[in-house]
């Protein structure tokens, strides 16, 4: 679902249909109904190509300690206004 | 039936809109338009009747959407018309006996399978295309309105029975019998939509004449059967009258449900 020109696609949700063109319909009758969006894709979850949610630590833990990550080191110059 | 947070999202017409700006129409508008709403009230009533039983979930909440579209239409309709008369459109909806409405009989029919559901939704939704159209151009400007808002809605509501009668028509051999017997029995119903309407009478400009919608309707409905791979049925027509309160058996007990908590408490708000 995009909620306005300019903004990416995000998941609003999941559901069942008989086929493409049905999917795009019962979502908009299930995501749509207070004007949230001004487009819709559907995937199928055959399609889906998802992590593995046993390799949590692998794929989702590896960054912790690893602060330089961030920009949190660096000092503000007090030359550049709007930082 | 108050709600009033509409006007914050939208400056579309509502019922409230309607409720609060002062109009009164003039009794023969009024008339006319208790027609419309009657049609679009009876239909949202029995689609309403599908929620928490349509084959899937996502049905169950695409058919209740558009039976809260229709209902909208039937308050903005039934708002104006109360106008004239000094009421709500709470006392047309809940106190008014069977002979007062003047629905036209498809819409009172009952629901039957889902097949049928989505016959008697194709023909409404079809004809509420062609007909709000029309209207939108009335000189009538709160008709005008209230059905060039509609339109949008109803193109939408067209599209989902076209979906589903292709689907079922094109999909296994019981789906196919099951939609073939859908439209067979709502077709008796379809002549009485385009036959002349005593309330539309005198009303040039601003009501549209029935018999002027039918020509797009058939080229219509022909052509998504057949796409279907279904027959468009050649049943002979029902005898009609639900402009003049004449009703099929069906409507009655309709009415009993949907009017009895109002009687049992009247002006009870929830």
């Amino acid at each position: 679902m995009r909620s306005s020109r300019g903004l990416s696609h995000v998941h609003a949700g999941s559901l069942h249909a008989p086929d493409e063109t049905m999917a795009v319909r019962n979502a908009r009758d299930l995501y749509t109904r207070r004007a949230e969006g001004v487009s819709i894709w559907v995937v199928p979850a055959s399609a889906i190509t998802a992590s593995d949610p046993d390799a949590r630590g692998a794929y989702f833990e590896s960054p912790q300690g690893k602060e330089y990550r961030h920009a949190t080191y660096y000092t503000e110059s007090d030359a550049v206004p709007h930082l | 039936m108050t709600h009033t947070s509409n006007r914050t999202i939208s400056d579309a017409v509502t019922a409230e809109t309607i409720a609060t700006a002062g109009l009164v129409a003039p009794e023969a508008v009024a008339r006319y338009a208790v027609g419309l709403g009657d049609d679009a009230l009876i239909l949202a009533q029995r689609l309403g009747a599908w929620i928490a039983h349509a084959p899937e979930l996502e049905e169950d909440v695409a058919l209740g959407n558009i039976a809260l579209d229709q209902l909208g239409h039937a308050r903005s309709f039934l708002t104006y018309a109360s106008s004239a008369w000094g009421k709500t459109e709470d006392d047309l909806a809940y106190f008014r006996d069977e002979s007062e409405f003047c629905n036209r009989q498809l819409f009172e029919q009952p629901n039957g399978d889902f097949a049928q559901t989505i016959a008697r939704q194709l023909v409404a939704s079809v004809y509420f295309e062609g007909l709000y159209r029309a209207l939108s151009h009335s000189t009538d400007a709160t008709l005008a309105a209230i059905a060039a808002k509609a339109v949008k809605e109803v193109d939408y509501h067209v599209d989902h029975s076209v979906q589903w009668l292709l689907r079922l028509g094109l999909g296994t051999d019981v789906s196919h019998e099951r939609m073939q017997r859908g439209l067979d029995a709502v077709w008796p119903f379809v002549a009485e939509l385009f036959s002349p309407d005593p309330l539309s009478e005198n009303l040039e400009g601003i009501a549209v004449d029935p018999g002027s919608l039918q020509a797009d309707f058939d080229r219509f409905t022909q052509q998504a059967i057949t796409d279907a791979g279904l027959t468009v049925p050649t049943a002979p027509a029902a005898r009609g009258g639900g402009r003049a309160g004449v009703h099929t058996e069906f409507l009655g007990p309709l009415l009993a449900e949907m009017q009895v908590l109002a009687r049992a408490h009247p002006e009870a708000t929830w």
